[in-house]
C-alpha cells in the first residue's frame, strides 16, 4: 500500500452561486508527480489554494501531509513548498539573501540552513553568483533557483503552479530533472502546466473540466482510453465540452 | 489566397523589414543585430522563450520604442520618421491584456472603433466570426471576462480598423491548449482575408502553424525559415527512446559518453549520438536492457521545432547538465 | 484644393468624435469607480465640517481662573461678564495668585485674570486701572486669541463706565480685528479648503488616471493608434474640471449656509478664478504623470509633493508674513498661495478684479509654464 500524502474527498468551493470546485476526490501518493491539468477557469487555482491552506473549502474534506485543511492550515503551510511562475523570488535581493530569507521563513536551524544552501549551490552551480542580485540572473536560473528554494525546507509536498511558463526548452528540461530528483528524495510534486508534453512526465494526471475531475490516470492509460496519440489530444477531447471558458 | 498572391507576384513587397536592430536597457542587451523580413500576406512566427527580446522587438516595430541602432520598416514606412502613418495602418495586441477592465465589451469595441475613425459595422465582416463568440457577453465588463474571452475581445479591438499588418505579442501565453487551438484557427481565417500577421509565442509546438518562423533566444535570431525547412536542417539523426517512466532516466543516459544530447519529449526521450554510427542505437538499447529496463524501444524519429531550437541553442554553447557552470547565458 | 479642404474637415470631424469618445470613456471610468467618487464628493463636505466646527480656531468654553484682590463693584461686574461670555468658563476664584501656577501646570486652565486691590478706587480716582491677564503661552495661538476675547470684555465694560462720566476710564488698550471681528475661523478656512480640495482632486486624479493607463498597458494600445496623444490628455481634464466645479459649488453652498461665511464679491469672478486655478492644478497633474510610472508613485507624489506644501505655504494655517524670507520666496511658487489670496479678497472682502489682477496674472503665467513643460515632455513612445 502506497503512503498517501494528499487525500481529497468531495472537496467543494462555492462563490455565491458559482461552484468553482465541485466535489473533487483524489489521492496523491508519496514521491509521486501528480499533474493537475485543466482549461482556464476550470477551478485548478481555487482547488490548489484550498490544499495550500489559503482558502477555506465550502464542504468536503481534505488532508495534506496528514493535516486537515480546515483546522490545521498552519501545520500544512510548514509541510509544503510553493512556487508559481508569477512570484517566487525577491529580485532585488541577492541569491544568498533569498536563501537566508526562505530558510528563515521556514525556521531552519543554522545547520539545516547551511546544508540546504550548500546542496542548492552545488546542484545549480551558483558558486560565483551568490552575491549577485536575483534580478540579474538569466530567466532559466531564476526558475530553477525558485524551485530549489521551495524545497529548501524539505517539505512533504511541493505545489508548482505553471512553473515552466515561457521558459526556454533546455531550461524547461533541466527543471524537470530537478523535479525528478526531488521525488527521489521523497518529496511529492503537485504540478499544473499548460505544456501538454510535460503532462507526459507526470506519474498520474487529473483533468479538471468545469470544476469537476473528469479523468484521473497515468498518461499511458489516458491515451489508451481516449484512443489518442498524445496528451494534447486527450486534453482537447476532454476540455472541448467545457462550458466555462 | 494569400499564398497564391505571393507566388504569382515576382517582386514581393516586404511589409515588415527589420535590419540589424539592436536595443539595450542599461547593461542588458535585449536585441542584438536582429534582421528579418515579413512578406505581404504571411503568417510569421517569432518563436522564443521569455526574455528572448520578443516584446522589445514588437515595441520597436509598432513605433513604441526607438532602436539603439539599425532600422525598421512597416508597410514601406520608416518606424522613426513615419511613425504616425504606421500607427494608422497596424493593429497591435500587447502581451498583457490592455483593454479597459471597467468598460463593457461593447464600450471597449466602440471606443477603439472611434479611435481609428471607424465603426463596429464598417469592418464587421472581418471580426464577425470572432465577435459572435463574445456577443452574448457584450454588456459584461471586460474585467469580468474569462481569459479566452478577453483574448478574443482584444483581437477584435486590434482588428476593428482593418489593419494591413497585425502584431500579436504572445497572444496564447497562459491560455489553455483548447483556447490556443481555437485562436490559431482565427489567425488562419484572418490570413485568408489578406492580413499580414506577426505573432510571437514561447510555445514551440505552435511554430508549425506559421508560414515562416524566426527562432529567437537572448536577443539573437537563431534561424529563419519555414518550419518544414528548419526541421530539414536538423543535423544528424534523432532517436526516440521509449519505455515506461522514461523521463526519470534522462540523466542516466546523458552521462554516457557517446550521447550528444538527451531530452525528455512527452512520452519518450529524444536522443542524438555523438557519432552517428549504425550501432550506437543498438548499444543504447542493450545498455538499458542491462540496466534492467524492460520494453525498451529505440528508433529514429523526425525532429520537431523544439528539437531544432535545442540544437541551435547547443551550437551556441548551451549545455544541458544541471549544475554545469558553463551554462551562463546564450552567449 | 477643395478635396484637401474636405479631407481637413473630415479629419476635424473625426477629431471631434474621437474627443467625445474619450470624454465619454473618462466619465464612465469616473462613475464606475464608486468608492473614489464617494471620496471625491465626501471629502469637501467632511473638510468643511471639520474645519468649520471641529478644527476651528474659534475657542469656546476655555477654563479660566480669577484672582480677585479687589472684591469691589468693578471687579464683580467684570467677572460677571467673563462668566456670561461663551468663550470662557470660570473654573474657580482663587484666594492668592500663588495658586495660579499650579492651575496652569495641571493644565486645568488657559487664562488667569487678576484684579489688584483698589481696582475700583484706582479707576475712580486715577481714571486708570490695571487688570493682569496671564495666558498659557505654550499654545501661542490660543493664548493670543484668548487675550483678544478678554480685552474685548474689558473694553465693553470700560465703554459702559465711560457713558455716565465726563472723563473716560481706561482699562487696557484698544484692539480692533479687521474683517473678522469675532475671530471667526471659517473665514480663513473656507478659501483654504477650497484650494486644498481643488488641488487634491485635480492633481491627484489627473495624474492617477493617466498613469493608470500606463500601468494597465492601455497606453501602449492608444499610442499605437492614430489618435493624437494631446487629445487623450485634454479629454482627461474635462471630467475632473467638471467634478471640481461641482465640488466648488458644494463648498460655497455649505460655507454660506452652514458656516455663515458670505460671498461678498462677484460669484462669477469667484468661479472664473477657480477655473483658472483648476487648470493650473490639472497641468500640474499632467506634469506628474509624465514623471512617474505607477499609480502609487502618482499618489505619493501628489500627496507629499503638493498637498503638504499647499497646507503649509498657502497661508491659511500659518501666516506667510511670519515665515523666514527663504520660505516666503518658496511660498511664492505654490499656486494655491495666490489662489488663496484671490479667493479671500473676492469672497470675504468683496473685492473686484482690479484688486486681484496681479495674483491672477501670476496664476496665468504658472499655468502657461506648466502646460508648456508637460506638453514638451509628453512622450509619444514608451520610455525605454
Amino acid at each position: 500500500m502506497k503512503e498517501i500524502v494528499i487525500q481529497v474527498d468531495e472537496l467543494t468551493k462555492e462563490f455565491g452561486h458559482f461552484v468553482a470546485v465541485d466535489k473533487i476526490t483524489f489521492e496523491v501518493y508519496k514521491s509521486e508527480i501528480f499533474g493537475f491539468l485543466g482549461a482556464n477557469g476550470a477551478g485548478k487555482t481555487t482547488a490548489m489554494r484550498m490544499l495550500c491552506g489559503l482558502s477555506v473549502p465550502s464542504s468536503g474534506n481534505a488532508t495534506v501531509a496528514g493535516f486537515d485543511v480546515y483546522r490545521q492550515t498552519e501545520q500544512i503551510k510548514k509541510s509544503i513548498g510553493y512556487m508559481s511562475q508569477k512570484f517566487s523570488l525577491y529580485e532585488d535581493l541577492t541569491v544568498a539573501e533569498n536563501i537566508h530569507l526562505f530558510g528563515g521563513i521556514y525556521g531552519l536551524t543554522n545547520r539545516q540552513m547551511k546544508e540546504g544552501r550548500d546542496r542548492l549551490v552545488e546542484r545549480l552551480g551558483l558558486h560565483n553568483e551568490m552575491k549577485k542580485r536575483v534580478g540579474a540572473l538569466p530567466m532559466g536560473w531564476k526558475q530553477k533557483l525558485a524551485f530549489s528554494l521551495a524545497i529548501l525546507h524539505r517539505p512533504r509536498v511541493v505545489f508548482l503552479d505553471e512553473p515552466t511558463g515561457g521558459v526556454d526548452p533546455i531550461t524547461r528540461r533541466q527543471f524537470w530533472d530537478l523535479i525528478y530528483e526531488a521525488t527521489e528524495e521523497g518529496i511529492t510534486v503537485f504540478v499544473t502546466t499548460h505544456y501538454m508534453d510535460e503532462a507526459e512526465y507526470c506519474d498520474r494526471i487529473s483533468m479538471m473540466v468545469d470544476g469537476k475531475i473528469e479523468a484521473l490516470d497515468s498518461p499511458a492509460n489516458l491515451k489508451r482510453r481516449f484512443s489518442a496519440s498524445s496528451m494534447d489530444e486527450v486534453f482537447f477531447q476532454l476540455a472541448r465540452g467545457a462550458k466555462r471558458n | 489566397m494569400g499564398g497564391n498572391r505571393m507566388k504569382n507576384n515576382d517582386c514581393q513587397s516586404s511589409l515588415i523589414k527589420c535590419q540589424s536592430v539592436s536595443k539595450s536597457y542599461g547593461d542588458v542587451q535585449a536585441l542584438c543585430e536582429v534582421s528579418f523580413q515579413v512578406e505581404e500576406g504571411e503568417l510569421y512566427g517569432l518563436i522564443g522563450p521569455d526574455g528572448a527580446g520578443k516584446t522589445t522587438l514588437f515595441r520597436i516595430l509598432t513605433t513604441l520604442m526607438l532602436p539603439d541602432s539599425g532600422s525598421a520598416e512597416v508597410a514601406g514606412l520608416d518606424s522613426i520618421s513615419d511613425y504616425r502613418d504606421i500607427r494608422n495602418r497596424i493593429g497591435y495586441m500587447p502581451g498583457k491584456f490592455s483593454l479597459y477592465q471597467d468598460l463593457s465589451v461593447e464600450e471597449n469595441l466602440n471606443f477603439f472603433a472611434t479611435l481609428f475613425g471607424t465603426s463596429l459595422h464598417e469592418n464587421y465582416d472581418l471580426i464577425r466570426d470572432i465577435y459572435v463568440q463574445i456577443e452574448p457577453f457584450k454588456t459584461r465588463r471586460a474585467g469580468n471576462l474569462s481569459g479566452g474571452m478577453k483574448q478574443k475581445l482584444a483581437l477584435c479591438c486590434a482588428l476593428i480598423h482593418r489593419p494591413s499588418v497585425l502584431f500579436l505579442d504572445e497572444p496564447t501565453t497562459g491560455v489553455d491548449a483548447v483556447s490556443r487551438r481555437e485562436f490559431w484557427g482565427m489567425l488562419k481565417n484572418l490570413k485568408r482575408e489578406g492580413i499580414t500577421i506577426l505573432v510571437s509565442t514561447p510555445y514551440m509546438d505552435e511554430a508549425t502553424l506559421c508560414d515562416r518562423i524566426a527562432l529567437i533566444q537572448s536577443g539573437k535570431i537563431l534561424s529563419i525559415d519555414t518550419p518544414r525547412r528548419i526541421i530539414d536542417k536538423y543535423a544528424g539523426t534523432l532517436y526516440a527512446v521509449k519505455a515506461e517512466n522514461v523521463g526519470r532516466w534522462a540523466r542516466d543516459i546523458r552521462k554516457k559518453k557517446d550521447i550528444k544530447s538527451c531530452f525528455a519529449f512527452g512520452e519518450s526521450l529524444h536522443v542524438s549520438f555523438a557519432q552517428s554510427t549504425g550501432t550506437a542505437p543498438d548499444h543504447l538499447r542493450d545498455w538499458l536492457l542491462a540496466k534492467g529496463y524492460n520494453d525498451v524501444e529505440v528508433k529514429p524519429v523526425a525532429p520537431n521545432i523544439e528539437d531544432c531550437f535545442i540544437q541551435l541553442m547547443e551550437d551556441r554553447g548551451w549545455r544541458l547538465e544541471v549544475g554545469d557552470r558553463r551554462l551562463k547565458t546564450g552567449d | 484644393m477643395r478635396k484637401k479642404l474636405k479631407i481637413k474637415s473630415a479629419i476635424a470631424a473625426n477629431r471631434n468624435t474621437q474627443f467625445l469618445a474619450f470624454v465619454r470613456k473618462e466619465f464612465r471610468h469616473m462613475f464606475r469607480d464608486r468608492k473614489t467618487l464617494l471620496i471625491l464628493f465626501g471629502l469637501p463636505v467632511v473638510q468643511i465640517l471639520l474645519f468649520g466646527f471641529a478644527l476651528t480656531n474659534e475657542i469656546k468654553d476655555s477654563r479660566i481662573v480669577i484672582c480677585d484682590y479687589a472684591k469691589d463693584e468693578a471687579s464683580r461686574r467684570i467677572i460677571e461678564r467673563f462668566a456670561a461670555n461663551n468663550h470662557f468658563v470660570v473654573e474657580e476664584s482663587l484666594k492668592s495668585h500663588l495658586q495660579i501656577e499650579d492651575a496652569f501646570q495641571e493644565g486645568r486652565i488657559k487664562l488667569a485674570v487678576i484684579f489688584p486691590a483698589n481696582f475700583l478706587s484706582d479707576l475712580h480716582h486715577l481714571h486708570q486701572a490695571q487688570v493682569q491677564l496671564i495666558a498659557d503661552a505654550s499654545d501661542p495661538n490660543t493664548a493670543n486669541i484668548l487675550k483678544g476675547y478678554a480685552t474685548n470684555i474689558l473694553m465693553d465694560y470700560q465703554k459702559e463706565l465711560s457713558m455716565d462720566s465726563p472723563l473716560p476710564y481706561q482699562i487696557g488698550s484698544e484692539m480692533r480685528m479687521l474683517y473678522n471681528p469675532q475671530l471667526k475661523g471659517a473665514v480663513n478656512f473656507v478659501p483654504g479648503v477650497m484650494s486644498l480640495i481643488l488641488m487634491l482632486i485635480c492633481v491627484m486624479m489627473t495624474s492617477v488616471s493617466i498613469v493608470r493607463e500606463k500601468e494597465y498597458g492601455t497606453m501602449e494600445v492608444l499610442l499605437v493608434s492614430p489618435v493624437n496623444p494631446l487629445l487623450l490628455i485634454l479629454s482627461k481634464a474635462v471630467p475632473y474640471l467638471f467634478l471640481s466645479l461641482v465640488n466648488l459649488t458644494v463648498i460655497v453652498v455649505l460655507s454660506v449656509t452652514l458656516l455663515e461665511v458670505p460671498v461678498n464679491g462677484s460669484l462669477i469672478l469667484l468661479f472664473l478664478e477657480s477655473t483658472l486655478f483648476i487648470i493650473t492644478a490639472l497641468s500640474l497633474g499632467l506634469l506628474i504623470s509624465n514623471l512617474v510610472k505607477t499609480q502609487q508613485a502618482a499618489i505619493l507624489f501628489s500627496l507629499i509633493g503638493l498637498m503638504v506644501p499647499t497646507i503649509l505655504f498657502t497661508g491659511f494655517m500659518f501666516p506667510i508674513e511670519n515665515m523666514p524670507v527663504v520660505l516666503q520666496w518658496f511660498a511664492n511658487v505654490i499656486p494655491s498661495r495666490w489662489y488663496y489670496v484671490i479667493i479671500k479678497s473676492v469672497m470675504i472682502k468683496g473685492a473686484g478684479i482690479q484688486a486681484v489682477w496681479k495674483e491672477t496674472v501670476v496664476l496665468l503665467l504658472m499655468t502657461g509654464f506648466l502646460l508648456f513643460i508637460s506638453f514638451r515632455n509628453f512622450k509619444t513612445r514608451l520610455e525605454a
